[in-house]
């Protein structure tokens, strides 16, 4: 299979329209732009449409449009432009409604900077909207598989009924790597669900989120969360990477991975018995594979372009069993592999 | 093989072309590579740079902070990166434009008049192929043939009537 | 015995929650008949607003989606492009169609999105009680305005046909009203040209209807109907402010 070099970016716009994305909407925001044009060059003369719409809000609210319709669609913003999407997503999530939302994030709060960051983690895996909700959340780490989970998150996204995410960074999107398009099928389910026009053969669709009766919308949400029970129980991922005989356990996902991965190789050449757990999935967390990956372990380090965010999951995790502590950089700033090292010198009892 | 490479200079120069060149002359080689350019609001004119890791193992950060070879092709650039560069490693500099030296002694600094060669040749715009050519030839990372692939990958197809003034500015470059 | 006046399919048999005189009731019905009377239901996507019409989807027979607060024309923007065959219409409030969802309207209207709007409008929020909305006349009372609207403090109402009239993508802006049955006759009219701009692809076509919201004006129906007459058209003249279809000097 022939190897390309592409931006992490453009690979996935590449990945989507191969698995079916018929319809994109979107808004220019630093650093994910790319997607957008590449989506806008591509889209049309493949059969699908890009447009861009006049705000991020009405972007997503596009998106809700055309999953609606049973059809295979997709946003893409950075940081700022999902806090705007974010009522839009609670909506799509309420309606039961798949979706593809990228997130290549940026550093914040506010207008924040441009450079990587992954300070959207808690926004993406517990607060991405109003209500009880929760998408689903994949965190590449290479643009090899900034291509697999987009694939993945539209055949889950139809699976479930749920709007899915890919939370990568400006690193990932701006980087260009050797990437392979597998064979890449269009597996959308029939979804006799869709408002895409009854024909006279059926009683109306309705997608709809409001439910004026409380137990109504009670039982509603506890349906859904009755799925995210089953998605818990097998769609987590991770990576495990030396983690058998490891003392101590680096945790870091998508772009800090790779450099903690370093770090750990540093690490074992000193003799420190370093390895690294990099969740692939953020929700849900892979709760069963860093019990499994840290049961030799002393101390967890979580590493992250954040001021600690994905930490809390994974005290929660391993129940507190183990010290877990947390190094970090944040605002754009990427943490160096020297950096990550001398945490887990530290932590190795080395002065 | 494990090659850690900045290049850096003002938007326009070619900086981030010139980095594809590498990548994609590593990628038909077989090798790991990743290719990361600086991004922010200075879309020309602006200080522009990029890393490039090509290597038998896969990339672990794209970022590279301390390179084992630097190519500046302005004064800026020279002096943000030149103190970066790993004890031992090999610095290109277009000395057309940089009008500094280092006194760095564990470096290999190879100060190739590159615009200047680039506009004598009636090869303007190509300064920065030129010291890929030069790159090459010292430290043995790729052979001509290779940098030749790399180059017919990376110019894109409505320009591909510049594919042989390329190939021949990386032989220039390699005469220095 | 014949039966000469009848519900239309598109019209669900199910009560609905309006409040007494509200004329939200004419105003489905004349969308319903003329979906029917085009036999296109079954093609047909309706798309609710937020507002006292939130829970029209039970009350169309055809498909239909709830929007968040004045995003209904990107969602129909989002039907429309994703199945380009069928007919889509929003149905909308003054709220929902000129405060937050401005964006949306002027943009859907300005790329000429091929879709239609109803645009009820009543000068009021009402399904939050009756605060003040964006054509709130000058000097009406509201809960949010309780010495009534003050332009020098709370600004001037939005003419809404008037704006996007000046737009190159709208088809058809035209204004009607259901305050009388010659109204309403007009007011069908109007309805039926803008599913007909659909069918041929002419464009954006909206039609504001002047609506009535006895329980929040604090008006008996028949008062409320006189007050449109009296108080709203003044500000809000009926008419066509724009019409691609119609010939130079008609």
């Amino acid at each position: 299979m022939e190897r390309s070099l592409m931006k992490g970016n453009e690979a996935l716009a590449e990945a989507a329209m191969r698995a079916g994305c018929k319809c994109f909407f979107g808004y220019p925001i630093t650093p994910q732009t790319e997607i957008s044009a590449y989506l806008a060059k591509k889209m049309a003369s493949a059969g699908g449409l890009f447009l861009q719409a006049e705000s991020e809000v009405a972007a997503i609210n596009m998106v809700l449009g055309a999953a609606s319709t049973g059809t295979r669609v997709m946003t893409s913003s950075s940081s700022p432009g999902i806090s705007l999407k974010s009522e839009g997503i609670s909506y799509i999530a309420g309606s039961d409604l798949p979706c593809v939302i990228i997130n290549v994030q940026r550093g914040g709060p506010g207008l924040g900077g441009i450079q990587p960051s992954q300070a959207d983690y808690w926004q993406a895996t517990k607060g991405l909207g109003h209500g009880d909700f929760h998408v689903l959340v994949f965190a590449p780490a290479s643009v090899q598989e900034m291509v697999d989970m987009v694939v993945r998150a539209f055949d889950k996204a139809d699976e479930y009924r749920m709007p899915a995410m890919i939370l990568a960074d400006g690193l990932l999107g701006q980087m260009m790597e050797p990437v392979t398009f597998p064979e890449i099928k269009d597996n959308a389910p029939e979804k006799p669900w869709a408002t895409n026009g009854h024909k006279n053969k059926r009683e109306h669709n309705i997608i709809n989120s409001l439910y004026l009766k409380p137990d109504v919308l009670e039982n509603s949400v506890v349906e859904r969360f009755e799925r995210y029970k089953k998605i818990e129980e097998t769609e987590t991922d991770a990576e495990c990477y030396l983690c058998d005989d490891a003392d101590i356990v680096v945790c870091a996902f998508g772009a800090t991975a790779r450099v903690a991965k370093s770090a750990v190789n540093h690490a074992r050449e000193k003799g420190i018995k370093a390895g690294l757990f990099r969740p692939k999935t953020l929700w849900p967390f892979p709760v069963k594979e860093i019990n499994e990956a840290s049961k030799n372990a002393k101390v967890l380090l979580s590493v992250e372009m954040s001021m600690g965010q994905m930490v809390d999951d994974i005290k929660l995790a391993i129940n507190c069993s183990k010290p877990v502590e947390f190094y970090g950089r944040t605002g754009g700033v990427i943490p160096k592999p020297t950096e990550i090292l001398a945490e887990i010198e530290k932590l190795g009892g080395v002065k | 093989m494990n090659y850690e490479i900045v290049l850096a200079g003002f938007g326009g120069q070619g900086i981030l072309f010139a980095g594809k060149v590498l990548a994609y002359a590593g990628l038909l080689d077989g090798k790991e590579v990743s290719w990361l350019p600086s991004y922010g609001p200075e879309m020309r004119g602006g200080t522009a740079n990029c890393s490039v890791c090509v290597s038998d193992e896969p990339i672990g950060s794209p970022l590279i902070l301390d390179p084992q070879v630097l190519v500046a092709m302005n004064t800026p650039s020279f002096e943000k990166f030149i103190n970066s560069v790993k004890p031992g490693g090999k610095v290109f500099v277009d000395s057309s434009m940089v009008d500094v030296k280092t006194d760095r002694t564990d470096i290999d600094v190879y100060y190739v008049p590159a615009t200047q060669l680039a506009t004598d040749n009636n090869m303007n715009g190509m300064a920065n192929i030129i010291l890929l050519g030069k790159l090459i030839k010292e430290t043995e990372m790729f052979t001509l043939e290779q940098m030749e692939a790399g180059i017919r990958k990376t110019v894109p197809a409505r320009k591909a009537d510049l594919i042989d003034v390329n190939i021949n500015a990386v032989k220039l470059g390699m005469a220095q | 015995m014949a039966v000469v006046f009848e519900r239309p399919h598109a019209l669900c048999d199910v009560p609905l929650h309006y409040c007494p005189g509200c004329t939200h009731g004419i105003i489905h019905r004349l969308v319903c008949e003329v979906i029917d009377e085009m036999g296109i239901e079954g093609d047909t996507i309706g798309i609710c607003p937020v507002g006292c019409s939130v829970m029209a989807y039970d009350y169309f027979n055809c498909d239909m989606i709830e929007a968040p607060h004045g995003r209904a024309p990107a969602v129909a923007t989002g039907v429309k492009r994703a199945k380009p065959d069928s007919f889509v219409f929003t149905y909308q409030g003054d709220g929902d169609l000129a405060a937050i969802g401005t964006a949306e309207t002027v943009h859907a209207a300005t790329r000429g999105e091929n879709i239609v709007v109803i645009f009820v409008n009543n000068t009021t929020y009402g399904m939050t009680g009756g605060q003040m909305a964006p054509t709130t006349l000058p000097g009406q009372i509201t809960q949010t305005t309780p010495y009534g609207r003050d332009p020098k403090i709370q600004g001037y109402p939005v003419r809404v046909c008037e704006m996007l009239s000046t737009l190159s993508g709208t088809a058809l802006a035209q204004r009607v009203s259901v305050d009388s049955v010659p109204h309403i006759r007009e007011a069908k009219k109007a309805i039926r040209k803008a599913f007909e701009n659909q069918k041929e692809k002419r464009g954006f076509s909206i039609v504001e209807v002047l609506s009535t919201c006895p329980t929040n004006w604090g008006l008996s129906p028949i008062e409320a109907l006189d007050r449109l007459r009296e108080e709203m058209i003044p500000y809000y003249p009926l008419g066509v402010y724009k019409d691609i279809t119609a010939k130079e000097g008609e």
